[in-house]
């Protein structure tokens, strides 16, 4: 029902009023869900705390100083803030650990169930899919259950006679580990075995028949395969790994923080909602060069489908 | 000499309810440098077969020799067997020339060697020209070729082909199976070919083993097979046939007279190992039958229909004990039948030309 009547530019205009109109929803959500909250984000880290949590609106650099400096309380000297650095590094290495602990547990769990036939496989689908479906501090509790001094394998290790002190699990690096591992297999599961159903299954017995072994068949024709599934899952279980906060704070039991637990008590206990917000956006920056090297180093040898 | 492949009541059981005979009993000597074809309608378990003799299916009862030596045990990759499948299942993150040479590098050969060889392969082949295009980005045709250098590559003992011509054109395929009779002569491997086009398996085989319902019926070469199908389910697979209730008169070793429905008797031919008594039935192929007048004829009817076919003309009789007769007469321009649909006609084949077939 244009108007014709109306003059060229004036039907142009109510087109791009219409079009504005329809993106709004859109970029409503982009400006209060995404950029909005991280351009807070951004200032707080900017600001002075304020004594009672808060911030104060003076400018200061502070807060980013703290995320990698500490000075001495005595003499004012910078040295390499020691604790934070750890624990940027035991985030790290932990959520790798966890990325490399799903593919291990992942890769066969999803190969078997792609070899199921067809009927079964929405089955073991549900098996894998049912403890994501449930809430996360009761699956972590469940492990806590597992290997706490008291708890089952202790209890059966003992009674064995294997062993004749409990072996200290729980609040550990070990433990965080275990918790992550089990909390975030099924987000390696899903994209693996997504690529894993649409292999073509004559490549492998092409592959056999063609004199490769079982270990070569893998690693030549399986793996380079099903590579895409292997990248989205790394990077589904490294990205929530890396920000953890449920898990490192049960199984890890306080002492063992991540950045997710660091960040947590400067917005709680802390006080220092400037330094919360710097070590937010470090997390981000750290998870975004973290995946631009991965995305590379994976994609470089991506095959080419014709 | 011990043949190439020997397969003795090889069979294949599906469990489940009801189980699933795949193969039952199959027994097949299959000798060096032959072209020997697994002809049958699907499900009939030629592909079960070729599976079994390539180690990705194993055997439930039976033995698998190859040169006399047990290939049971052996996995897929210790088998001097390759195989071109029907998909071709080329490596799609591999090019062209990689694929050629995947068996090579796993068998460990030096590179040197293997670029020579994948070289050669493509030279045989005909893709010198496409070595390093990646799999998607050539033909069907080509991609079949890749397969089939893919898997002569590695020299093996004998190659086994799933219907590798099925996805292609007609022309192509016509190219194809006369590219693989070469091939095949050129390289003096054992060819295994599995597919259920008569007509393929007629123009290249050595020998042709018909399968059907997990059974070999018949093996023998394509003339044999045609000209003396040895029971009713082989000769109405291959090829178009008449089927003539007949009585045997007398018969000694192959040769027997039997006696049609007119009363007339015509020597014919028995299955070998047969002596069959009383009612029969008679294979003719209608190309071995000729029309004539009723005076002459061996079975006496009406012509009911005349199809033409460009290179020959087909004529239906519905001979006079009910049964219906086809005749298939080369054209020729300056011959023509001089009978007309409706018209009083005779059916006449040689002696000899029947066959008796087995139960």
């Amino acid at each position: 029902m244009a108007d014709t009547s109306l003059p060229a530019n004036a039907t142009e205009k109510r087109a791009a009023r219409v079009r504005w109109l329809l993106l709004a929803p859109a970029l409503l959500v982009l400006l209060f869900a995404a950029s909005g909250p991280l351009l807070i984000t951004l200032v707080y880290s900017m600001l002075t705390p304020g004594d009672y949590g808060g911030v104060i609106w003076q400018p200061s650099a502070d807060a980013w100083f703290n995320v990698v400096l500490q000075r001495d309380i005595f003499d004012d000297t910078l040295s390499w803030s020691d604790a934070h650095l750890s624990i940027f590094w035991r985030s790290v290495k932990l959520s790798l650990m966890t990325t490399v602990g799903c593919i291990i547990f992942g890769f066969p769990t999803a190969y078997f169930i792609a070899t199921r036939p067809k009927k079964q496989r929405d089955l073991w689908m549900l098996l894998i899919i049912i403890p994501f479906w449930t809430n996360i501090l009761i699956r972590t509790f469940a492990v806590v259950e597992l290997i706490r001094n008291e708890g089952t394998i202790n209890t059966v290790l003992m009674w064995s006679g294997i062993i004749d002190a409990p072996i200290q699990m729980l609040f550990t690096e070990f433990s965080i580990l275990v918790g992550m591992i089990y909390v975030y297999l099924p987000l390696m599961v899903l994209p693996l075995y997504a690529s894993m159903e649409r292999l073509d299954f004559s490549l492998v017995e092409a592959g056999y028949d063609l004199y490769a072994t079982r270990m070569k068949v893998l690693r030549r024709i399986i793996l380079p395969l099903v590579k895409p599934g292997v990248v989205a899952g790394s990077i589904l279980v490294f990205v929530p790994s890396l920000g953890a906060y449920v898990t490192p704070r049960v199984m890890g039991g306080g002492n063992q923080l991540m950045i997710g637990n660091l960040i947590e008590l400067q917005f709680g206990q802390g006080r220092n909602w400037p330094l919360g917000a710097a070590l937010s956006i470090t997390l981000l920056a750290i998870v975004m060069v973290a995946l631009m090297v991965y995305v590379r180093t994976a994609g470089s040898e991506e095959p080419k489908h014709g | 000499m011990t043949a190439a492949i020997s397969v003795r009541n090889l069979r294949k059981v599906y469990p489940g309810s009801p189980e699933v005979v795949a193969l039952a009993d199959a027994s097949i000597d299959i000798e060096d440098n032959e072209f020997f074809t697994l002809l049958g309608p699907s499900g009939c378990g030629k592909t079960t077969l070729l599976r079994m003799i390539a180690g990705f299916e194993h055997p439930t009862s039976g033995t698998l020799t190859m040169h006399g030596k047990d290939l049971a045990n052996l996995p897929p990759y210790q088998r001097p067997v390759n195989t071109v499948f029907q998909s071709y299942a080329l490596f799609p993150h591999m090019t062209v020339a990689q694929n050629i040479g995947f068996g090579l590098e796993m068998l460990g050969k030096p590179k040197a060697e293997i670029k020579q060889t994948v070289g050669e392969m493509m030279e045989l082949v005909k893709m010198s020209q496409m070595a390093d295009r990646q799999t998607g980005q050539i033909s069907g045709g080509q991609q079949q070729r890749v397969a089939l250098a893919r898997a002569l590559a590695p020299r093996p003992r004998v190659l086994l082909l799933d219907e590798p011509l099925s996805a292609l054109d007609f022309k192509l395929r016509k190219d194809m199976q006369l590219e693989l009779k070469r091939l095949q002569m050129e390289t003096g491997i054992t060819f295994i070919f599995v597919t259920h086009d008569q007509e393929e398996a007629l123009t290249m085989s050595d020998r042709i083993a018909v399968m059907s319902a997990g059974t070999i019926r018949q093996i023998g070469g394509p003339r044999d097979i045609y000209d003396h199908p040895a029971e009713r389910f082989v000769a109405d697979f291959i090829g178009d046939t008449n089927f003539v209730p007949a009585e045997v008169a007398a018969s000694k070793g192959t040769d027997a007279d039997v006696t049609l429905s007119s009363g007339k008797v015509i020597a014919a031919r028995m299955p070998e190992g047969e002596a069959m008594q009383g009612k029969v039935t008679l294979a003719v192929r209608p190309e071995h039958a000729s029309i004539c007048p009723e005076a002459e004829a061996l079975l006496p009817g009406t012509l009911s229909e005349i199809v033409y076919f460009g290179t020959d003309t087909h004529y239906h009789v519905a001979l006079d004990d009910g049964t219906g007769f086809v005749v298939r007469r080369q054209n020729r321009p300056d011959e023509i039948s001089g009978f007309s649909t409706g018209d009083r006609i005779g059916v006449q084949f040689a002696p000899g030309v029947g066959q008796v077939l087995r139960d």
